[in-house]
C-alpha cells in the first residue's frame, strides 16, 4: 500500500487525557487500573475508568447523541488540537471528501441496560426519550462524530470486537486508495457497561487483580474505557523525520471457534506476514511490537508462538493494557496512538504490572521502559469471531 | 472522485416471500407475483452441530444468502474475503442480554455473551466455511446496505480480488421493536469480482450523488424497501433482474445515495 500520513492524532483513557498526559503515565510507568466502582456492578476485578465522562457537554444540537460512549467521544475530540485539525482539513478537502471511519464494540448499550431498568410496568415499554438511533445503535459514534465536524463523506462503523479499531484504519486506507476521499477521521471509542463487564465474567476471563499481560500468572483481562483517533492522508510535501506514518496493514480471520484463538496462532501471524507484506519491510525491520496481550492464560500464548514465528523472539514487545486495561473496541485505536507516540518520543513502553514473565512465552517482553530511536512498529489486534489485524507504523526519519 | 466498478458474479436472497435469488428475480422482473409471507429461515446446516445450536437468526440468515451466493457462482467460499453489515445485529440476544442484566441476578449465558459481538456472523462463517481471509462487520444505521458496498468495491478495486457482500437484518421483539420496527428478515449477498471479468453478470460502476434514491413501483415492496436497512439493495435488485442495462441511485446516508451504473454482460 502507498504509505498515509497520520497528521493529527488524540488518545484518552484511564491513564490520561490527550497525548501530553498519556506519555506522561507511560514514562512513568504508571497503571490507570484501579478495582471497579462504576454504576452499579458488583464484580471483584479492577476496570480502566476515564474521570469526568459524565461531566462531559456534548455540541449544541447534538443532544440526541448523549450517551456515555459519545462523551468520551467528545472528550478525546476536543483534546491536542484534534478538532482543529479536522476542520482544517476538511477546510482544505471539502467536506465531502473527508470520510469517518470508527470502530466500537458496543456503543451506547450502557444507556439501553439502564432503560431496561425503567421499562413501564404494564407494558413492558422503553422510557419515553431513549435513543434508538443516536445512542444504542451501533453507527451512533460515527453518526456523531460526522455531525460533530459537519463532514459529508462516507461513514461508517467497524464492529468487529476487539479488533474494531485497528480494522478501521485498514478500511480507510483503501477509500483513500480508490479515490473515494482524501482523509479520513479514524479511531475507535469503547466505554464501560455491564455487558462486557459481566459478560467476560461469564466467561470467567476476567482478573481480580489489575492485569498482567505474558505473566507467568497472568489470570484474565481487565476491562478499561478509552477514545483514540487519528487523521489519515496522503503525505504532502516534505515530512518532518518525526512525522508518523502508516505503511502496511493486514486481516485475517481464524475460522476456528468464537472466542478463543487456535493454539498455534495462525491466524494472527496472517495478518502480521499480510501488513509485512503491505508495508514491503522484512520482520527484521520491526523495532517494537505493541501485543495484543490481553492477559488470558490461552490468547497471550497464542500470540507469543505467532509473534515468534514472524518476527522472532527477540524483537522487544510489551502490551500497554496492563496500564490501560483492555479498551475493546477502542483498543486498535488507541495502542496505535501509543505507537506513534513511541516513534515521535524515542522510547519503547514496557507493560506494567507484569513481574514474572512467563518462561514459557518466547517473546522478548519489556518490563523497563527503554529508550532507543525506533523506525518501524508493529500494533496488534485480534477480537472475538477470529478477527485478526495488525498495522505497521513508521516515523519518517 | 473517479468511479468504483466491479463486476457482479452472482446473488443470494432472502426475505419475506423471498426465499432465494431466482424467485426473488422473478418478482423484481414483474414475472411472478410477490406473495408476502413470513422470511423462512433454513437451520445452518454448514455449522458443526455443537455450533449450530449456539445461533440465532442473523446467522443462520447471512449464512444462508452468503452460500447461496459461492454456490450459484461455484466458487469455494474458503477462498473469499468478506464484507458483513448490518444495521442491528443479533436484536433477540441483545435484548435478552439486557433483561438479564436488569434483573436481580445478572447471570449472563457466554454463549449468549460471545453471539452478542457485531461481528459474531462473520466468525460463525469462519467456522462453517474455513475462510481465512479479512472477514469486515460494518454497521451505518439505514446505510448499512451502502456502507457495504462501498466497503466491499474498495476491496475488490484496491486489492484486486473478488469479495463476498452480506447485508442482513433482523427484527428485534419487543420493547426494542417499537423504536427500531424492522418487520422481518431481509438478506442479500453479492459477490463482487474486479470488473472485466467473463463470468459477471453485470458490471456496476459507483458514485457518490445528491440526487434522491429510486423507490419499488410495488407499494408493498416499497414499504419493504424502507422498513428494512438491507432491503434498500432492492432498486438495485431489481435492475439485476430485469437484466437491462441502466442507472439506479439507492439509499446511503442522509447526504448522500450510491449512484451505480449497471451494464449487463450477458
Amino acid at each position: 500500500m502507498s504509505p498515509l500520513a497520520l497528521t493529527s492524532f488524540t488518545a484518552t483513557s484511564a491513564i490520561g487525557r490527550g497525548l501530553d498526559a498519556t506519555l506522561a503515565s507511560l514514562r512513568a510507568q504508571r497503571s490507570g487500573l484501579a478495582p471497579c466502582r462504576f454504576e452499579t456492578v458488583s464484580l471483584d476485578t479492577c476496570v480502566g475508568e476515564v474521570a469526568g465522562i459524565d461531566e462531559v457537554r456534548l455540541p449544541d444540537g447534538l443532544s440526541g447523541f448523549e450517551c456515555r460512549n459519545n462523551r468520551l467521544a467528545w472528550l478525546a475530540l476536543t483534546q491536542d488540537g484534534f478538532a482543529d485539525a479536522v476542520a482544517q482539513r476538511a477546510a482544505h478537502y471539502g467536506s465531502h471528501r473527508m470520510g469517518v471511519f470508527l470502530g466500537t464494540s458496543t456503543s451506547g448499550i450502557l444507556e439501553t441496560e439502564l432503560a431496561y431498568r425503567q421499562r413501564d410496568a404494564q407494558s413492558g415499554a422503553l422510557p419515553r426519550g431513549f435513543r434508538y438511533r443516536g445512542a444504542h445503535n451501533t453507527f451512533s459514534l460515527a453518526a456523531f462524530t460526522q455531525r460533530a465536524f459537519e463532514l459529508a463523506g462516507p461513514a461508517v462503523v467497524i464492529s468487529c470486537a476487539c479488533s474494531s479499531s485497528a480494522k478501521v484504519f485498514a478500511s480507510a486506507s483503501r477509500a483513500i486508495e480508490a479515490g473515494l476521499i482524501d482523509a479520513a477521521v479514524v479511531g475507535g471509542v469503547d466505554t464501560l457497561c455491564l455487558t462486557t463487564l459481566y459478560g467476560f465474567h461469564s466467561l470467567q476471563l476476567v482478573a481480580r487483580t489489575p492485569c498482567r499481560p505474558f505473566d507467568a500468572a497472568r489470570d484474565g483481562i481487565s476491562i478499561g474505557e478509552a477514545a483514540a483517533f487519528a487523521l489519515l492522508e496522503r503525505p504532502e510535501g516534505p515530512l518532518d523525520s518525526d512525522e508518523v506514518l502508516l505503511l502496511g496493514t493486514g486481516e485475517s480471520s481464524d475460522a476456528y471457534h468464537m472466542s478463543a484463538p487456535p493454539p498455534d496462532g495462525r491466524g494472527a501471524r496472517a495478518a502480521m506476514l499480510q501488513a509485512l507484506e503491505a508495508a514491503r519491510l522484512e520482520p527484521r525491520d520491526i523495532g517494537y511490537i505493541n501485543f495484543h496481550g490481553t492477559g488470558t492464560p490461552s490468547n497471550d500464548a497464542a500470540e507469543g508462538v505467532a509473534v515468534a514465528s514472524v518476527l522472532g523472539k527477540d524483537v522487544p514487545g510489551s502490551s500497554t493494557k496492563g496500564a490501560t486495561g483492555h479498551t475493546l473496541g477502542a483498543a486498535g485505536a488507541l495502542e496505535a496512538v501509543i505507537c506513534a507516540l513511541a516513534l515521535k518520543a524515542g522510547f519503547l513502553p514496557a507493560g506494567v504490572n507484569t513481574t514474572q514473565v512467563d518462561p514459557e512465552l518466547p517473546v522478548n517482553y519489556l518490563r523497563e521502559n527503554r529508550s532507543a530511536p525506533v523506525t518501524h512498529v508493529m500494533s496488534n489486534s485480534f477480537g472475538f469471531g477470529g478477527s485478526n489485524c495488525s498495522l505497521i507504523l513508521a516515523r519518517v526519519g | 472522485m473517479s468511479a468504483l466498478t466491479a463486476g457482479i458474479e452472482s446473488l443470494g436472497v432472502l426475505g419475506p416471500g423471498l426465499p432465494d435469488w431466482p424467485a426473488t428475480a422473478r418478482v423484481l422482473s414483474g414475472v411472478a407475483r410477490w406473495e408476502p409471507a413470513a422470511t423462512v429461515l433454513p437451520p445452518p446446516l454448514s455449522l458443526p452441530s455443537a455450533e449450530r445450536r449456539r445461533t440465532g437468526a442473523v446467522v443462520r440468515l447471512s449464512l444462508a444468502v452468503g452460500l447461496e451466493a459461492t454456490a450459484r457462482a461455484g466458487i469455494d467460499p474458503a477462498r473469499l474475503p468478506v464484507v458483513f453489515s448490518s444495521s442491528s445485529g443479533d436484536g433477540q440476544n441483545c435484548h435478552e442480554i439486557c433483561e438479564v442484566l436488569a434483573s436481580s441476578e445478572r447471570q449472563l449465558s457466554p454463549t449468549r455473551f460471545h453471539n452478542s459481538v457485531h461481528n459474531a456472523p462473520a466468525g460463525y462463517w469462519g467456522i462453517a466455511t474455513g475462510a481465512t481471509a479479512a472477514a469486515n462487520s460494518l454497521c451505518a444505521h439505514d446505510a448499512s446496505f451502502g456502507a457495504g458496498l462501498l466497503e466491499a468495491l474498495c476491496q475488490v478495486v484496491v486489492e484486486r480480488t473478488p469479495v463476498l457482500l452480506i447485508a442482513y437484518d433482523t427484527s428485534y421483539p419487543e420493547p426494542m421493536r417499537s423504536v427500531r420496527p424492522i418487520p422481518d428478515a431481509f438478506g442479500v449477498a453479492l459477490l463482487l469480482a474486479p470488473a472485466g471479468g467473463t463470468a459477471s453478470l453485470a458490471h456496476i460502476e459507483l458514485n457518490l450523488t445528491e440526487a434522491a434514491a429510486n423507490c419499488m413501483d410495488d407499494p408493498e415492496l416499497e414499504n419493504l424497501r424502507k422498513l428494512i436497512p438491507a432491503a434498500r439493495s432492492l432498486p438495485l435488485l431489481a435492475q439485476l433482474a430485469r437484466g437491462a442495462p441502466g442507472c439506479v441511485r439507492i439509499d446511503y446516508l442522509d447526504g448522500a445515495r450510491l449512484a451505480l451504473t449497471v451494464s449487463t454482460c450477458r
